[in-house]
């Protein structure tokens, strides 16, 4: 029943793992103690994510004039620290669900930490505009609730608010997708928790999951359905998201080209992000055998072609605003390049179009080290590429008497640093309690693309037993056909296919 | 008193292979408990397609036909409002700026809705006691249950037949 994948495949599976060795190596995190290291950059991050909440509180409190905005630049680093989040929160979904419909195997190493990441990222996405309301009490007005005011609802022609629903659905499905998931893995981790506690907590978390054939009939199905529907769920969010540009009559914004620019943007970062968590992942909980060189490879690729996108987009954005004759959207990209900001566009161009350009070596693309420096170079220019679409357009309005620069506030840079030490300290509890890799799925590729197939279980030795305690069958021999299942297990069956 | 048999398997070919033999023999097997889904088993045991994907559907077309409703009567009937000129009177007109939440709103139905009953038809949520036989199903081994009324056989020669297909353990309960 399994295919096994032709010999020219690089194994996405090292070493010689047996289903148990699977389960030892994900569990070990969580049965082990967290190291000193673990200890001190949760720490780190954790007084970060303080600070942060600090100045958030600080901003709810006094009001937004604490920022850097003024009457020009009313949006700034709050809404670019927002597209950049849920640029961020977009490899997750996109690995689990799109990876999915296409059948690629190496995502099942790394989906559940990506979609892990893409819910605390959109989580510190949603912050954002919430603070920048000013009166995040009043938030429930963004909900079509009937009021005070002769039911007065909100303006559904709004991009603002279709990017209310498409946050809070891409928020909740990834969620649920996430936890779907999850539920079988926590079923193992409960069956083998020792101490009543973890084990009572576990066997909450597992809502009961038996395991059985019927379970897993339906499983798939709800895996293969979700999948459908976050695939355009995945592409619509950060299309909304460009749209809150898009729509508007801002020289710079009003391009027609943005929801395919914004997504390609997204994915891009996701991948860079999901590569410096991974990257570290990998080593410190020792699964160099499931995240392999090779999904990193594939990674890189990724970002390759995501950042190449990223690329024409701007050079389209450049030639279509000299070409439409159009003398402010002209205006507003020369002054991108050449403009006080010059080098936060700078920056964007050289992180974004140059540097991913870097992995069409091989060497390049396996090496570790440089693909961890790319990984955060990638996201630095996918922060500036947010700054500049957003500051450098809003900077020189239609009267020259309003020309501004932005000048971001300490509270600006205490709120964003916040919500990255907010953001590890929920990965970091992440990793130390959850199954950090998809167990389920990984066992049933293991015979198909594992380096050396399954390795037999050694126990093969035959014993009955009643009500699994006293043998009911003194003389228990050893089955003779273990030699034959061999056979049948590493090569025979090659017509079905295994998902 | 019928009685239940439990014979453990270390992989889950041999299990699927053991399953289809057992079956020819007129064995009814009544579950099967795997740390990941056996491709291939559901109709050796007769487990027939699960239908949550229509009912995936109709949630789904609900939540379309809710978001659309609500829109209307929101935007064009109860309220209308002149915004930089766009219809306010019409709905056929206003849809294109209705669509992106028509979309996310019928998606946001049809996950949850699904998720919902997914749960709630496996008898799966918080609380619940999980009915696998050895806390090793959830690990690397796989268990085949059998009620020794549905054997079609007697006990001993049922386990024979089990010892046959490679169960490394067969247990009684």
């Amino acid at each position: 029943m399994h295919v096994v994948e032709a010999e020219i495949r690089e194994p996405l599976i090292l070493g010689e793992k047996s289903y148990n060795d699977i389960t030892e190596d994900v569990c070990a995190p969580i049965e082990g103690k967290a190291n000193s290291l673990w200890y001190f950059v949760f720490g780190l991050a954790g007084l970060l994510a303080l600070w942060g909440i600090g100045n958030i509180l600080y901003t709810i409190g006094v009001g937004i004039g604490v920022w850097g905005l003024n009457k020009t630049v009313g949006w700034a680093w709050d809404i670019t620290n927002f597209v950049w989040w849920v640029g961020i929160g977009h490899a997750g979904t996109l690995i689990s669900a799109v990876l999915l419909l296409f059948r690629q195997r190496w995502r099942m190493a790394i989906n559940r930490s990506a979609e892990a990441m893409t819910i605390f990222a959109v989580m510190m996405a949603a912050l954002f505009p919430g603070i920048h309301m000013g009166r995040i009490w009043q938030a429930y007005w963004v909900l079509p609730l009937p009021n005070q005011f002769g039911s007065l609802w909100p303006n559904f022609n709004s991009p603002l608010l279709w990017d209310v629903f498409a946050i809070s659905t891409y928020f909740s499905v990834s969620l649920v997708f996430w936890y779907i998931g999850l539920v079988p893995d926590f079923a193992t981790v409960r069956d083998r928790m020792i101490k009543p506690l973890p084990k009572k907590i576990y066997s909450i978390l597992a809502f009961g999951w038996s395991g059985n054939a019927k379970h897993w009939n339906r499983f798939e199905e709800v895996s293969l359905v979700l999948a459908g529907l976050a695939t355009p769920l995945v592409f619509s969010v950060h299309s909304i998201v460009s749209m809150d540009f898009a729509t508007s009559v801002i020289p710079g914004w009003h391009t027609t080209i943005f929801p395919p620019y914004f997504v390609a943007g997204a994915v891009f970062s996701g991948f860079a992000m999901v590569l410096t968590l991974m990257l570290i992942m990998r080593k410190v909980l020792k699964l160099e055998d499931y995240i392999t060189l090779k999904h990193i490879e594939y990674m890189n690729i990724i970002i390759m072609l995501t950042g190449s996108m990223v690329g024409v987009a701007y050079l389209t954005e450049l030639f279509v605003a000299w070409y439409s004759g159009v003398e402010y959207e002209g205006y507003a990209f020369m002054n991108r390049a050449t403009g006080p900001y010059w080098w936060a566009y700078a920056a964007m161009m050289t992180c974004n179009v140059i540097s991913p350009q870097l992995m069409w070596f091989k060497k390049v693309r396996r090496n570790l080290v440089i693909t961890f420096i790319l990984s955060i170079i990638v996201n630095i220019g996918m922060w500036f590429e947010r700054f500049v679409i957003i500051v450098t357009s809003l900077h020189r309005d239609y009267i020259t008497s309003s020309w501004t620069q932005f000048h971001p506030t300490y509270v600006d840079m205490g709120v964003f640093l916040g919500t990255i030490g907010l953001f590890f300290v929920l990965f970091l509890l992440y990793s130390r309690v959850f199954p950090v890799l998809a167990l389920n799925e990984v066992k049933t590729i293991l015979r198909a693309t594992g380096e050396f197939g399954v390795k037999k279980a050694k126990s093969t030795e035959f014993s009955l037993t009643d009500g699994f305690s006293s043998p009911v069958v003194e003389d228990s021999p050893a089955t003779d056909d273990s030699s034959e299942d061999n056979s049948d297990d590493n090569g025979g069956e090659t017509n079905k296919e295994q998902e | 008193m019928s009685n239940k048999i439990y014979a453990m398997y270390d992989d889950d070919a041999t299990l699927l292979h053991g399953a289809e033999k057992l079956v020819e023999k007129g064995v009814r097997i009544k579950d099967v408990f795997s740390p990941f889904p056996i491709h291939g088993i559901d109709p050796v045991i007769g487990i027939r397609k699960t239908r949550l994907a229509v009912c995936a559907f109709i949630y789904g077309l609900s939540g379309m036909i809710l978001a659309l409703a609500g829109m209307y009567y929101f935007m064009i009937q109860d309220w209308p409002m002149n915004i930089g000129g766009k219809p306010n009177y019409s709905f056929y007109q206003n849809i294109p700026a209705f669509i992106p939440i028509t979309f996310e709103i019928t998606v946001l139905c049809t996950a949850h809705g699904m998720a919902i009953t997914y749960f709630l038809r496996n008898k799966t949520l918080p609380g619940i006691a999980a009915k696998n036989p050895d806390p090793r199903t959830t690990d690397d081994k796989f268990v085949m249950e059998i009620e020794t009324a549905d054997a079609g056989m007697d006990e001993a020669s049922l386990i024979e037949a089990l010892k046959s297909t490679g169960a490394i353990e067969i247990n009684k309960a």
